[in-house]
């Protein structure tokens, strides 16, 4: 019979100071060490972390009323269009978009300086931000014009909500025409020239979970350097997992929605970034705990590089074109030693997701939880898992 | 009259790998021709550091000009600004020479400047724009 423990009793030893938590990579030793049975014994808590551009972020920002009011219809910040259609005084602005000046692709590939991902960073850095509002003005909000500097202390409410972040697996992206290709994923060179991926492996949060056995709605998190919560499964949850030679692998697999206060939260940890050729985001870093109720949450939590497997995929014609199948699976060991082979040729590979940072959050989060800052939310709501079996819908043109 | 040596940056394709450039611009165009640093392989580009000196110096830059070889003064130099790099990794993939690379297992990224030639794709591909040309 195996170790079982609850939220409650782990909270409760954090409270007394007397938890045990390791980050996801330490917990591979220990199990390496002491077996599974002992470690799940042992262990309280694992903490996992990741840094990367994560599309699909954005924050909700509330102004404050002028005098006369106004009614705001069109927003800008620093030049970049918020979207204002919520509200009089409130917007949002997304990571993607980008400054109204900028020459796109143009003149490819475009360099993207500045977009929603950068604004958001400023505002974090305390930086003063030009606000631009235009409106057709009411007989209750009679303004219709507005510049003006805001800060992020000065406005009332700023909230990070990323309907879609922390991809628990993603596609390893490789080129197989003759041209450089410019994508989300990098810059790819031509004929398998070199490969780019974009997850922590075995530190990265839904990795470590891959069932969502306790991570759902309402989980207190790590976020942009602040407390956030896990507000709902995020767009795009396909949390499937594939079998092939006996092996269990995530295909591009689940993600998160998450929220918090953004005035809380640090530059360090949310980064605008630019993509040569593809546009701009906001780099995140994201930490999730990971309490071990019991020995099968402690075998998930303790997989390593050698047993996560991410997709190869031809980003120069099969991605563009939506062509399903991929060039087969590579481990994130392998992808970490700097080479892979596919197609019987070998190549080298990038990280573009910050391994190094992805440890210091993990880090940062057992710091929090050991000096007994950070307690532990049971989900209020578990999301979809790989047995309920959601399928994508793609669109069709009429 | 003493002529203080160019310092040039040349870069060119597989085609280019297997012709005696050098040789041509001794002969042909009678300059001193030092290599500071060359990575010439037949698969792949190609790039070399090269001091010249001599009166025909211009012509023979027009010469490799024609060929087809990039020719570029060496009066900068690529820096990272530790404060924006992120060691996300995203250089280490496109660096033709390794001057950026991934120390491992930390998976640190690391920039030797020694191996750098000035290429600047890593000024363009960087996400933060941490890696800066400074004259």
């Amino acid at each position: 019979m195996g170790v079982e423990k609850t939220y409650a009793e782990i909270n409760a030893k954090i409270k007394a100071g007397k938890a045990v938590v390791v980050t996801a990579e330490e917990l591979i030793s220990l199990v390496e060490e002491k077996g599974l049975s002992k470690a799940a014994q042992e262990v309280d808590v694992v903490t996992t972390g990741t840094f990367a551009p994560m599309c699909s972020s954005g924050a909700f920002l509330s102004f404050g009323h002028t005098a006369p009011r106004m009614k705001m219809q069109k927003v800008w910040l620093n030049g970049v269009a918020a979207y204002t259609g919520i509200a009089a005084v409130d917007a949002y602005i997304g990571a993607t978009e980008m400054h109204e000046d900028d020459p796109l692709n143009s003149n490819y590939p475009g360099e993207f300086r500045y977009g929603g991902g950068h604004v958001i960073a400023d505002l974090v850095a305390r930086k003063p931000v030009k606000l631009k509002a235009l409106a057709y003005g009411t007989d209750c909000y009679p303004r219709r014009n507005l510049e003006t500097t805001i800060t992020l202390d000065e406005i009332n409410e700023a909230i990070l909500f990323n309907p879609r972040n922390c991809y628990q697996n993603y596609n390893c992206a490789v080129n197989l025409t003759d041209r450089t290709i410019y994508t989300y994923m990098g810059m790819i060179k031509p004929n398998l020239g070199n490969a780019n991926f974009s997850t922590a492996g075995q530190l990265s949060p839904l990795l470590k979970d891959p069932h969502f056995k306790t991570i759902g709605v309402g989980t207190k998190i790590f976020l942009g350097g602040g407390i956030g919560y896990v507000a709902w499964n995020g767009t795009q949850h396909f949390p499937s997992m594939i079998d092939s030679d006996g092996k269990e692998l995530g295909s591009a697999g689940g993600t998160l929605a998450v929220t918090g206060d953004l005035k809380q939260m640090s530059p360090r940890w949310l980064v605008g970034t630019s993509y040569l050729g593809y546009g701009a985001t906001l780099s995140v870093g994201i930490g999730i705990p990971i309490p071990i109720l019991n020995e099968e949450i402690a075998l998930y939590a303790a997989k390593k590089d050698e047993e996560l497997f991410a997709p190869v995929v031809d980003y120069g014609e099969a991605y563009p074109s939506f062509t399903p199948g991929n060039l087969g699976y590579v481990s994130y060991a392998d992808l970490k030693s700097g080479k892979i082979t596919v197609n019987g040729k070998e190549v080298s590979t990038a990280p573009l997701s910050s391994l190094p940072r992805a440890r210091e959050i993990a880090a940062t989060l057992k710091g929090w939880i050991q000096k007994g800052e950070f307690q532990l939310t049971e989900p209020v709501k578990t999301l979809p898992s790989p047995a309920d079996g959601v399928i994508a819908h793609s669109l069709k043109e009429d | 009259m003493k002529v203080s040596p160019k310092r040039i940056v040349l870069r060119f394709g597989t085609d280019i790998s297997v012709k005696p450039i050098v040789y041509r611009l001794v002969k042909d165009y009678d300059l001193v021709v030092n290599i500071v640093k060359a990575d010439v392989n037949p698969q792949k580009e190609g790039t070399m550091i090269l001091e010249v000196t001599g009166d025909q110096s211009e012509n023979g830059l027009n010469y490799l000009r024609d060929l087809g070889v990039s020719v570029q003064a060496l009066n900068q130099e690529i820096v990272r600004n530790e404060e924006k790099c992120v060691m996300c990794g995203a250089c280490t993939g496109v660096c033709p020479t390794g001057a950026l690379y991934m120390e491992r297992p930390s998976m640190e990224v690391r920039f030797d400047g020694d191996q750098c030639v000035f290429c600047q794709l890593c000024v363009k591909v960087c996400p933060m724009w941490a890696m800066e040309v400074r004259l």
